[in-house]
């Protein structure tokens, strides 16, 4: 039988199963293989924080999806075009996002009377017509696994667990897609049990046959690979980018970099990448707890070393004293923090934006911080590359936000020349003569470096406060006022060294669109359609949220209306009216998910009738 | 090579001059309340310091919060006086980074053993090569006068105006717990001893674990008394030194016995039990260090002071140094633009 084939520009799926079914897993291959055919693409994996919660269960539903396409991509998608469900569960929880018309892969044998009373269906709905107005096809995905592996003598528990790559094999089918790539991983990934490579290889290719021999697929789709700008690329996570970035740090500063950490989700990432370089002379340290995460990696900085913490929000609470301690004793220190729904243990594995007033705030007494965020999972590279240069040139602890959604979502990088990245090496002092450990540089306010193993610069520093100039612990009351207003002045003047801020637009008129962190994609692709419908709207997005860009106030002012999407309860909005005195609305979602696009839009139509 | 390991290269490795106790005093006031254990201890420790053979710039005093942790402030060294409790975590940072330091961290029986226990803990288990000095006075001093984790049951503080319900923690016994490798006690009315155990924790190689009956007396003036003072300190403290039989009082005439599991007194002077029966010290093993630890808080027994336990095993900054060169002769030195390009990569023209 003859199969049409279709081209789209676009396609947006979603895979999703038990959180023990190998969903991420699927979806990521999906992705690295999506990534390497050229295509541009944004992902969002979306689980839940049980690891293996019990099957069947809605809560238990683990998912990914995968935006892909020949053109720009900058979101993981509003709805879905394609939704593969291995359960009951996972097609409850999922089909609201699925567009009408939309295509539902379901694993029939999954289907059964248990499940369906565990997800709350009445009847079986591959089998009413309460699905319709969705393509429908229901493929006996288990069966048709044991079938293919039935001559390996291999437990049925270990055949269920292949299953996921019966549907992966459908699906590289019918979005023409090689397998190569998979195939090669499998052969890397379970060398060590060559008979669970060899079924989960035959299942794939099982899963591939069955899309090309059954009467069930009538069309198969191709989406061409993107036009992005020349390079080289590869297929990154914000965490492995942060990860890297920090390397980059390491390697352009001469400094050997130290990281303490406390394993949370969704940073635990980072820790494990960077625990695998220990030839670039990685120091990875997995503390007692958050607080000895920081606290070594403090200590790690007093010894010369480019020091980072890396926490989410939970853990950025427990640090925070120490955060005053770096303050005071102003030492270069990069603290990411790995945003997650709150507050208290929240949404562990679920993304948000609400760390925004704790990072610029949250500490006790005057405890200036730069804070800079990352806008998408790519961009982490250069957001820590960023925050590593400022901790070193300013001798402070440099806050750096992402989210889960940029820490787990990967998109393609061009790959940086590393040559081309600046030298952000520093300089200790060494020279007895006239050292004084608060003797701040003119220009920068920065105090001197002086490690320990430096002949002549013997000397102590703490947490009581400092004497200007000498360091010496002192209670006077005007010099405590100097020195508060002296490391304030520090952080402010940072300012000066910020490029400008850049409208993504007109530089003037009716709305600005101003967001912060990972909503860059959702908020560029609503502006940018709503520009194509001829509403004056421009978009700004800030890397630099502690301080603020010189130019920020200047282009604020040039729009009648500013709107500030966030997925909080308006936590720049809040600082951009204090700072700037202008009535910014504000547009929160805080549902543990990103902004669609299109939530965004309606926003710029209502404000833009 | 990284600018640290550039800057240390023209670092003297040894002092250039002979250096004595009063080289390691800063230039900064004492400011423990007259009478404070805290003065032996800091003079104690700054006379055995020129015997190590380390210059000053080699060296680094990390403390918490408390009066103990004032400490670095009165050392000519580097020092750094943290926040409450977070000292061996600092340290241990920093031991990390710069393994050719030497590190010593100053705290008390409030910083170390309540808000700090957990990194205490830690830092013993991983065998970090730090020196721990734990001042313990049983009381919260610079809070004026709380009960601490290692005050008596019973205890009337001010927030135990009619006795404290906690049951104290055993410091040596924390340590061994926490599987430290060196783990002493000395008191601050022994200097000679002090100095010893301070050198004997200096030799050490992993964590140091060093507790010191420390008088407070402004707010628990002599809680120490029965151990430190001459006119009952031979009767209840037994000097443990390895290789020798535990033999105490006045007139070396009584002796430390095993029935069992069970340490008791015996009399040398009966004629019923000579030096011979009684249990001869040995830091390596790991049975005694438990029976004599627990030794503290048994009734007619002596307080064993001097070097409880002290043991080889490895040290956690050296595995991840070797760790670390293993992967470079494996990999190779790291390199920026290979690691960029590593992996799966593709290319758009």
């Amino acid at each position: 039988m003859s199969k049409t084939l279709k081209t789209l520009e676009d396609v947006t799926i979603r895979f999703a199963g038990d959180s023990g079914d190998g969903m991420q897993l699927t979806g990521t291959q999906f992705t690295n293989t999506t990534a390497l055919f050229g295509n541009d693409l944004s992902t969002l994996p979306d689980y839940p924080a049980e690891i293996r919660a019990p099957a069947g269960t809605l809560f238990g539903v683990s998912g990914f999806q995968i935006h892909f396409g020949s053109s720009e991509i900058n979101t993981p998608g509003d709805a879905c075009d394609v939704l593969v469900a291995m359960n009951p569960a996972a097609l409850k929880v999922n089909l609201g996002g699925l567009r009408d018309g939309g295509i539902i892969i379901a694993n029939s044998d999954g289907f059964t009377e248990k499940n369906l009373k565990l997800a709350g269906y009445e009847k079986n709905p591959l089998e009413d017509d309460s699905l319709q107005k969705y393509q429908v096809h229901a493929v006996a995905i288990t069966t048709l696994t044991q079938n293919a592996l039935q001559d390996l003598g291999l437990s049925n528990k270990l055949i269920d667990r292949s299953k996921n790559f019966f549907a992966l094999g459908i699906m590289y089918w019918m979005f023409t897609r090689p397998i190569d790539l998979t195939v090669k991983w499998i052969g890397q990934k379970f060398g060590k049990t060559p008979e669970i490579a060899e079924a989960n290889t035959r299942v794939l290719k099982a899963g591939y046959a069955f899309g090309e021999t059954t009467e069930i697929f009538v069309s198969r789709f191709e989406v061409q690979p993107a036009e992005l700008v020349s390079g080289k690329y590869r297929s990154i996570t914000g965490n492995e980018a942060a990860a890297w970035g920090m390397i980059a740090a390491s390697v352009k500063s001469r400094l050997s970099l130290f990281l303490g950490s406390y394993p949370i989700t969704p940073a635990s990432d980072i820790l494990h990448e960077l625990s695998k370089h220990k030839n670039f002379g990685v120091r990875t340290f997995q503390a007692e707890d958050e607080i000895a995460g920081i606290t070594s990696a403090i200590g790690a900085s007093y010894g010369g070393a480019l020091a980072l913490t890396t926490t989410s929000g939970p853990g950025m609470a427990l640090k925070s004293e120490a955060m005053g301690l770096a303050v005071m004793t102003e030492l270069p220190l990069v603290i990411i923090d790995v945003q997650r729904g709150g507050p208290s243990t929240g949404l562990p594995t679920k993304t948000e934006q609400a760390d925004l007033l704790q990072a610029v705030s949250g500490r006790n007494s005057e405890a200036p911080i730069p804070v800079i965020a990352a806008s998408t999972p790519a961009d982490c590279f250069q957001t820590a590359f960023e925050a590593s240069r400022i901790a070193l040139k300013y001798m402070t602890p440099v806050i750096m936000l992402t989210d889960g959604y940029l820490a787990n979502g990967s998109e393609p990088w061009l790959i940086p020349d590393a040559s081309s990245l600046p030298d952000i090496s520093p300089t200790f002092r060494t020279d007895p003569e006239g050292f004084h450990p608060y003797n701040r540089d003119d220009k920068t306010l920065a105090r001197p470096w002086a490690i320990p193993g430096t002949p002549g610069l013997e000397h102590r520093i703490g947490g009581l406060e400092k004497q200007h100039i000498s360091g010496n612990v002192s209670y006077d009351p005007a010099n405590h006022e100097f020195m508060v207003r002296t490391r304030q002045a520090k952080i402010d003047g940072i300012a000066a060294d910020l490029p400008p801020a850049e409208v993504e637009g007109d530089p003037k008129g009716e709305l600005l669109v101003v967001g912060w962190g990972g909503t860059y994609g959702a908020i560029r692709v609503a502006v940018a359609r709503r520009r194509e419908a001829g509403k004056s709207v421009s978009h700004l997005h800030l890397k630099y949220l502690n301080p603020f860009q010189e130019n920020l106030g200047e282009i604020l002012y040039s729009f009648k209306q500013v709107l500030v999407p966030e997925l909080n309860l308006g936590q720049l909005s809040r600082l951009l009216r204090a700072k700037y005195l202008i009535p910014a609305l504000s547009l929160n979602k805080i549902q543990g998910l990103p902004f669609h696009a299109d939530e965004i839009e309606k926003k710029i139509d209502e404000l833009l009738p | 090579m990284n600018l640290v390991d550039e800057l240390l290269q023209d670092a003297p490795a040894t002092p250039e001059a002979k250096l004595t106790g009063k080289d390691f005093q800063s230039d900064q006031d004492v400011r423990w309340c007259p009478g404070c254990g805290d003065y032996s201890i800091l003079a104690q420790v700054q006379r055995v310091m020129p015997e190590l053979n380390i210059p000053r710039h080699r060296m680094a005093f990390i403390s918490g919060i408390g009066c103990s942790s004032r400490f670095p402030y009165y050392m000519d060294t580097y020092g750094f006086h943290s926040i409450h409790g977070r000292a061996p975590a600092l340290a241990t940072g920093l031991k990390i980074a710069r393994p050719d330091l030497m590190v010593w961290v100053a705290t008390g029986d409030g910083d170390g053993l309540s808000i700090g226990g957990n990194h205490l803990i830690h830092a013993c288990r991983r065998n970090i090569d730090i020196k721990i000095l734990l001042f313990n006075n049983q009381i919260y001093g610079l809070t004026k006068g709380q009960y601490s984790p290692t005050s008596e049951f019973g205890k009337v503080t001010k927030s135990t105006p009619v006795g404290s319900i906690d049951h104290p923690f055993n410091p040596l016994l924390v340590a061994l717990g926490a599987e430290a490798s060196f783990v002493a006690r000395t008191l601050d009315r022994d200097p000679k001893h002090l100095q010893q155990v301070v050198r004997r924790a200096a030799a050490h190689r992993g964590t140091s674990f060093m507790e010191i009956y420390q008088n407070c007396n402004v707010f628990n003036d002599g809680a120490f008394f029965t151990y430190t003072e001459k006119e009952s300190k031979e009767e209840n403290v037994v000097f443990v030194e390895h290789g020798k039989p535990m033999i105490f009082g006045k007139g070396k005439d009584k002796g430390i016995r095993l029935e069992g599991f069970t340490p008791t007194v015996v009399s040398l002077s009966d004629g019923k039990y000579s030096a011979a029966d009684l249990i001869v010290h040995d830091e390596k093993d790991t049975m005694l260090s438990f029976i004599l630890a627990r030794m503290s808080n048994l009734p007619d027994l002596p307080r064993p002071v001097g070097v409880i336990y002290a043991v080889d095993r490895p040290i956690y900054e050296a595995e991840l140094t070797r760790q670390i060169e293993s992967s470079v002769g494996k990999k190779g030195e790291g390199k920026l633009e290979e690691l960029l390009n590593s992996g799966d990569t593709w290319s758009i023209n």
